[in-house]
């Protein structure tokens, strides 16, 4: 948290730069704004989108439908409150992003019961997999027979919205032994182009599973190769990173890159290496859903910031 | 204030004089579904022993006793497990000398070693 500090009273500093906002209840706001620190309560957020060419998306993460062990044993019926949760929002977001282990096992059933309860949002739902969703038997051919269309290598693609560029980014595939996330060569070769020719001021959200900066090597928590990519997005104004895998909130922001991970919607993990293994932590039911969660991420034009609103499945 | 699941299974697993006790223990459960033999335990994303040396012609078996799937694969893709979920097993029969580095292809970070002897 101390980063997000460090550029308060720095008026000069014309990089964007972020401001914790003020933990009310179970909604954190925050805002990176363009040389202007500037409050944003979770009211003004979610009433940004009624101004021209804004919008809002959600993030859903790691919802690992059939996982039933003690820490949920029913993670299907905590993913459906997630998507009760969105159907309850004031303004109706524009898309979900999927960061992730949609399912446990990669099983068909899975990928169906997940199917079935994300479609009840009604919106468009844009995924990438996580490392759950490549255990069929073709190692992620169960998935891109589903989600894979239009896409390419293990699943990455980009596009457009209302003058955002989004791109899902595959770093779950062909992982290599001692190592942690992996995006390979050639995904990175199509990201520079992919970036090739377009203009820095244009907002960029890249999403992938795994956290593309280190949250903690010792549990594989980040991507080997995450830095020649984030090469490629530096000159951008405004570049918000988003991230699924280690079950909790984490925010970092380097130059002008905001990275965030978002809460799963199944069970909570340990902060790294606060705990004897990533494995799911345990905690009393009715904890449960203050350490389950959602994020919101208002884009408002006109003021670089992509502000991000995590909220749990208690409130 | 929070419990890890396995967390007892750790500090058990920490105690040097136990660590042996506990991987024949843990055979000796297996019998009945896998192969005699040594065994690897996989708990809290690491294998037990982490390394394990074996003669030509031995069935190493591994199981899963954490509540995330792993697999084991061969660094050299000499051979790899399906997914194994919650107590399931994988076992290979090593029947040439060598050492084989093998790893969780979810969790990568988490390595092991069977080293193989002649005779």
């Amino acid at each position: 948290m101390s980063d997000h500090d460090k550029n308060d009273h720095s008026g000069q500093d014309r990089r964007g730069f972020l401001k914790c906002m003020a933990w009310a209840g179970t909604g954190a706001v925050f805002t990176v704004s363009g040389g202007i620190a500037s409050s944003v309560s979770l009211g003004q957020a979610m009433a940004a989108p009624a101004k021209a060419g804004s919008f809002t998306f959600m993030q859903v993460s790691d919802s690992h439908v059939g996982f039933n062990k003690p820490a949920n044993p029913d993670a299907a019926a905590t993913y459906r409150e997630a998507v009760g949760k969105i159907l309850a929002l004031p303004q109706k977001p524009d898309f979900i992003i999927h960061t992730g282990d949609i399912t446990q096992l990669s099983k068909d059933q899975e990928f169906d019961d997940a199917d079935q309860i994300i479609k009840a949002a009604g919106l468009q739902v844009f995924h990438v997999p996580g490392e759950h969703d490549m255990l069929d038997e073709g190692q992620g051919k169960a998935y891109l027979d589903r989600f894979g269309q239009g896409t390419k290598g293990a699943g990455w693609y980009s596009f457009d919205h209302k003058g955002v560029h989004f791109i899902a980014l595959i770093n779950v595939a062909n992982l290599k032994p001692g190592g942690m996330g992996s995006l390979g060569a050639d995904q990175i070769e199509w990201l520079e182009k992919d970036l090739a020719g377009r203009p820095s001021s244009q907002p960029i959200v890249v999403f992938a599973h795994i956290p593309l900066w280190t949250v903690y090597a010792d549990w594989g928590w980040g991507t080997d190769d995450a830095a020649q990519a984030l090469g490629y997005l530096k000159r951008f104004g405004s570049v918000t990173v988003l991230n699924g895998h280690i079950h909790q909130l984490t925010q970092k922001v380097e130059g002008n890159i905001v990275f965030h991970t978002a809460r799963s919607t199944a069970f909570p993990q340990p902060v790294g290496g606060q705990g004897p293994s990533p494995g799911p932590l345990k905690v009393p039911t009715e904890q449960l859903h203050s350490m389950l969660g959602i994020t919101t991420a208002t884009f408002v034009r006109g003021s670089q910031p992509i502000a991000l609103i995590d909220s749990t499945l208690a409130a | 204030m929070f419990k890890t699941l396995k967390a007892g299974a750790l500090a058990l697993a920490l105690l040097p004089g136990c660590a042996l006790a506990l991987e024949w223990s843990s055979a000796a459960v297996a019998q009945a579904a896998a192969p005699a033999g040594p065994t690897v335990k996989i708990d809290n994303f690491v294998f037990g022993p982490q390394a394990i040396t074996v003669s030509v012609g031995t069935t190493v078996t591994w199981i899963n006793q954490d509540d995330i799937p792993h697999t084991v694969v061969a660094n050299d893709k000499s051979f790899k497990s399906k997914v194994l979920d919650t107590d399931e097993h994988f076992s290979f029969t090593f029947t040439k000398p060598g050492e084989y580095g093998y790893f969780c292809s979810l969790h990568p970070h988490m390595t092991g070693k069977v080293i193989v002897k002649a005779g």
